[in-house]
């Protein structure tokens, strides 16, 4: 005790052990500590509950969509197209099965409803349903009905171009080989209400 | 010095290191005496720095983050707010100026080597404040809340998606919504002006201590340290202040020349700084003809446009982009040459660094193009030189036949 007389500290006081379970003991609280405001902090970053009762269902009028017209709806702030499909549009389909254009022509990913299989991808073969977002990175497609347009080549049988990187979808929103976008256009899950009301982003009952 | 310290700077320094850090790092801070042209970018990146930061707290003064607000209280700093024109071009215009001065400051690194050893640190922290400055950019664009702004946003918000297996969860959680919407303006809003900001200059400051301590390079690649006179001070090195500090100041007069012709006279530079889309306001359900982001981060979008998905998935395109990025981190370590200045490497140094120059420009200007069989096939051949470039180096500083370098600073 002759150190502390003189005002410094003598290292070989110390007790080690309980230096060592002081230090463990601070650290663990601090680290559950720093878990316990972590949690709430990256969880406030979540869709919130106003943004997430934004997705409800919406239903739609199509009597007035003549064949060859497309309609436009917003569904969970995405748009949702219907296409009235045309006899030559949905033929269409069978060219481009033929010339070997399609990266998945039988829809074996995923991206639509059990209830819209087949190379329409719809409930009723004329009436397309599909979410407007590019799978590649989320832009909206223009819809190009016209077969063969100059600024995309004679192997264009009409469909959906993506103007942001250039990806090729037929008809049915199945995409074209050699493409930036992976996958086909999505199928949203959808219903008849009536002949002439459908209802986007509800699942029509197994039949 | 010392004996003419007045009472005051006594008190202080008493109390403060005022007098000892303003030695270290001005008048006492002895940078090599041969630095040239390519040495005002450093300063230049400060400059734009700081003027972002005011520029920036003026703006917050009459801008709201809010999806509905947004892109008129944006029009009426324009068009009501006195000279809120001049402080919101000032903003905009400085955007693409510290890129431009970054990129310049960045290959004047290549040049001479300033990364090598013992500067590795230096070109990391630098690096972190190009990967801060691109993300603050980028949070920055989506504010004016215009076309080009939201289809931008849900375009690189989109590369998250495809991330495997965690993709889809992390996009909602960065967006806080289905879709980019008022919440992640607000959250983007929060990170552009304070959050990022922060990091930003908590970085420069990093990158300065560790470039005090080392010293600068400078276009000979000589270490001065190496040759001190009598009194300890190198031989061809001179104060920083007052002798760079002059010359950084008449080179700032020069560049804001520059910089407010184009703030005066051509704020949008023809769409390439301002794009036309974004004076649309923003419409989720409408993308425009032709996205293409802001010049700056096209090489790099070039890249993502070119690469093929594989796997249906178009995560290769996302990795050949970030990893365009991530391997200039190991810059340092992939060049093993032990000469630093492009003044006296080997002729393959030199054409590997114009390629890569070249690479640069030519992916630039495919990432601003609509996309075209061509571009796209010189899009892939320019990211092979790209990547070719770290590949070639490293080959050639293995065994490298250099010049022999000077012993002292040449002019």
């Amino acid at each position: 005790m002759a150190n502390a007389e003189q005002g410094s500290l003598d290292l070989s006081d110390l007790d080690p052990k309980r230096r060592r379970f002081l230090t463990t003991s601070v650290s663990v609280v601090g680290a559950a500590g720093v878990v316990g405001l972590a949690v709430p902090m990256l969880k406030s970053f979540a869709p919130s509950a106003r943004a997430r009762a934004a997705g409800a269902p919406v239903e739609v009028d199509i009597s007035k969509l003549e064949p060859g017209q497309m309609m436009t709806v917003e569904w969970r702030g995405k748009p949702v197209w219907i296409v009235n499909r045309t006899d030559e549009a949905l033929a269409s389909l069978a060219t481009v099965e033929e010339e070997e254009l399609l990266a998945d022509p039988e829809s074996s990913m995923p991206q639509q409803p059990a209830y819209a299989v087949g190379a329409e991808r719809a409930i009723r073969p004329n009436m397309l349903v599909l979410l407007g977002v590019c799978t590649h990175l989320g832009c909206a497609p223009t819809y190009r009905p016209e077969v063969g347009p100059p600024d995309l080549g004679a192997t264009w049988f009409g469909g959906f171009f993506c103007p942001c990187h250039g990806s090729k979808f037929d008809f049915s929103g199945r995409v074209y080989t050699g493409m930036p976008a992976p996958k086909n256009l999505e199928v949203p899950p959808y219903k008849y209400l009536t002949e002439t009301q459908i209802v986007i982003g509800e699942d029509q009952e197994s039949a | 010095m010392a004996e003419q310290k007045n009472a005051l700077m006594t008190w202080i320094d008493d109390r403060f290191p005022l007098s000892e850090t303003y030695e270290y790092h001005m008048s006492k801070y002895y940078a090599p005496k041969n630095f040239n042209f390519w040495y005002y970018f450093g300063v230049l990146s400060f400059v734009m720095l700081i003027l972002q930061l005011v520029t920036g707290i003026f703006l917050t003064m009459n801008y709201k983050p809010d999806g509905a607000a947004a892109f008129s209280s944006v029009e009426y700093i324009m068009r009501d707010v006195d000279y809120g024109w001049l402080i919101r071009y000032m903003h905009s215009t400085g955007a693409s100026f510290f890129f431009i001065v970054v990129y310049l400051h960045m290959f004047r690194g290549l040049m001479y080597g300033s990364y090598q050893k013992p500067r590795e640190l230096i070109w990391v922290f630098g690096m972190l404040i190009y990967v801060a400055l691109m993300a603050e950019a980028f949070m920055g664009y989506l504010l004016p809340w215009g076309q080009m702004s939201y289809w931008g946003a849900q375009v690189i918000l989109s590369l998250f998606n495809t991330i495997p297996w965690i993709g889809p969860a992390l996009t909602e959680w960065v967006r806080g919504d289905f879709i980019v919407s008022d919440i992640t303006l607000n959250r983007f809003f929060a990170f552009h002006v304070i959050a990022v900001p922060l990091i930003l200059v908590a970085l420069v400051f990093l990158h300065i201590v560790a470039l005090h301590h080392v010293g600068s390079n400078n276009p000979d690649g000589v270490d001065i340290k190496k040759k001190k006179g009598a009194d300890g001070i190198p031989l061809d090195g001179i104060p920083f202040h007052p002798y760079y500090t002059v010359k950084d100041t008449f080179g700032t007069g020069v560049f804001f020349i520059v910089f407010f012709a184009v703030v005066f006279f051509a704020p949008e530079m023809g769409g390439y700084f301002l794009e036309h889309a974004n004076f649309i306001p923003a419409d989720p359900l409408k993308t425009p003809e032709h996205i293409a982001p802001v010049w700056y981060f096209t090489p790099f979008y070039a890249m993502l446009r070119a690469t093929p998905s594989m796997f249906g998935s178009a995560f290769p395109g996302v990795m050949v982009m970030g990893g365009a990025i991530v391997v200039l981190f190991f810059l340092p370590w992939i060049d093993r040459g032990k000469v630093r200045s492009i003044r006296y490497r080997s002729p393959a140094f030199k054409y590997n660094l114009i390629l890569l120059a070249i690479a640069f420009v030519v992916l630039g200007y495919y990432g601003l193009q609509a996309p075209t069989d061509l571009g796209t096939i010189l899009s892939r051949l320019f990211t092979v030189v790209y990547f070719g470039y770290f590949v070639a180096l490293w080959v050639i500083s293995g065994d490298e036949n250099t010049k022999p370098v000077p012993e002292r600073v040449t002019h």
